[in-house]
C-alpha cells in the first residue's frame, strides 16, 4: 500500500514537472521570459553607467555586486569549515591544548 | 615526484601561469575573465608547484599564515569598498555616484570600483584553491 503511494507520488510529480518543461520556449523568441527591457537597460547604459566595457563584469560587480560578495562568502565558509575540520594542528599548539585540558 | 624534465618546466612555466593570473584580474573590466578565472590560474599554478615540488617546499611559498591573512583580505577589500559606497553615497556598493573616478572606458584606469573589487575576489578565489589543496594534501602525507 505504501508503495503504491509513493508511486502514484512520483509520477504525478513527474506529470506536473513535464508540464513545465512544455511550457518552455523551444527557441529563442521574442516572446521568451528572459527577453525584456532589462536586457536593453544593460546594454544602452552600462557603460556610462559603471564605465566597463566588459557588460558582464559591470553585470556582476556593480549591478549584482551583492551577489558576487555572496559568492565571495560562500568561498570563506567553504575555507573556514574545511580547515576547522581537517587542518593538522602544529607541535605548539597541541601542546597548548593539552595544558588547558 | 622526481622528473627532471617535470621540475625544469615547471620552474619555466609557473611565473608565466601567475603573470598571466594577474593579467586577466586587472582586465577584468575590460576583456572576458576577471577575478574569479584570473584567481583560479594563480591558484592552479601553485597547486602545480605543489604537485611537482612537494607541500614542504610549497609551504615555504605560500604559508599558513599567508593563507590566513590573503584570504581574509580578499572580503575585507570587497566589504570596504561597500562600506565606502554606503558611506558616501548612501548605498551599498555604489560605484560612480560614490565618487569613485569612472575614468575613459576602455582604458585600464576606468570603471571606479570594479578593478579593486575584481582585485579582492582573485585574491580570495587564488588563496582558497590553494589552501584547500594544502589542507588535503597535507592530510593524507602524514
Amino acid at each position: 500500500m505504501k508503495k503504491i503511494i509513493i508511486w502514484i507520488l512520483f509520477i504525478a510529480l513527474f506529470l506536473i514537472l513535464s508540464i513545465g518543461i512544455f511550457d518552455m520556449p523551444t527557441s529563442p523568441t521574442l516572446d521568451a521570459p528572459s527577453y525584456n527591457e532589462t536586457i536593453h537597460y544593460y546594454l544602452e547604459n552600462g557603460v556610462n553607467e559603471t564605465g566597463a566595457i566588459n557588460i558582464v563584469t559591470a553585470v556582476i560587480t556593480d549591478y549584482r555586486g551583492f551577489d558576487t560578495l555572496g559568492e565571495t562568502i560562500v568561498l570563506f565558509a567553504a575555507i573556514v569549515a574545511v580547515s576547522s575540520v581537517l587542518r593538522i594542528p602544529s607541535k605548539k599548539n597541541e601542546e597548548e591544548a593539552q595544558k588547558h585540558e | 615526484m622526481n622528473d627532471t624534465i617535470l621540475k625544469s618546466i615547471t620552474r619555466i612555466i609557473v611565473p608565466f601561469i601567475q603573470v598571466y593570473g594577474v593579467f586577466i584580474i586587472l582586465h577584468g573590466h575590460l576583456s572576458p575573465g576577471g577575478g574569479f578565472s584570473g584567481g583560479a590560474l594563480i591558484g592552479t599554478s601553485l597547486i602545480l608547484f605543489t604537485l611537482v615540488f612537494g607541500v614542504k617546499k610549497a609551504k615555504v611559498k605560500f604559508s599558513e599564515r599567508v593563507a590566513e591573512i590573503s584570504g581574509s583580505a580578499g572580503i575585507i577589500i570587497y566589504v570596504l569598498v561597500g562600506i565606502v559606497g554606503l558611506v558616501l553615497a548612501g548605498s551599498f556598493l555604489t560605484n560612480i555616484e560614490a565618487g569613485f573616478p569612472a575614468g575613459v572606458a576602455g582604458t585600464l584606469m576606468s570603471a571606479g570600483m570594479i578593478p579593486i573589487i575584481m582585485i579582492g575576489i582573485g585574491i580570495k578565489v587564488a588563496s582558497t584553491m590553494i589552501t584547500l589543496f594544502h589542507t588535503l594534501v597535507e592530510e593524507e602525507v602524514r
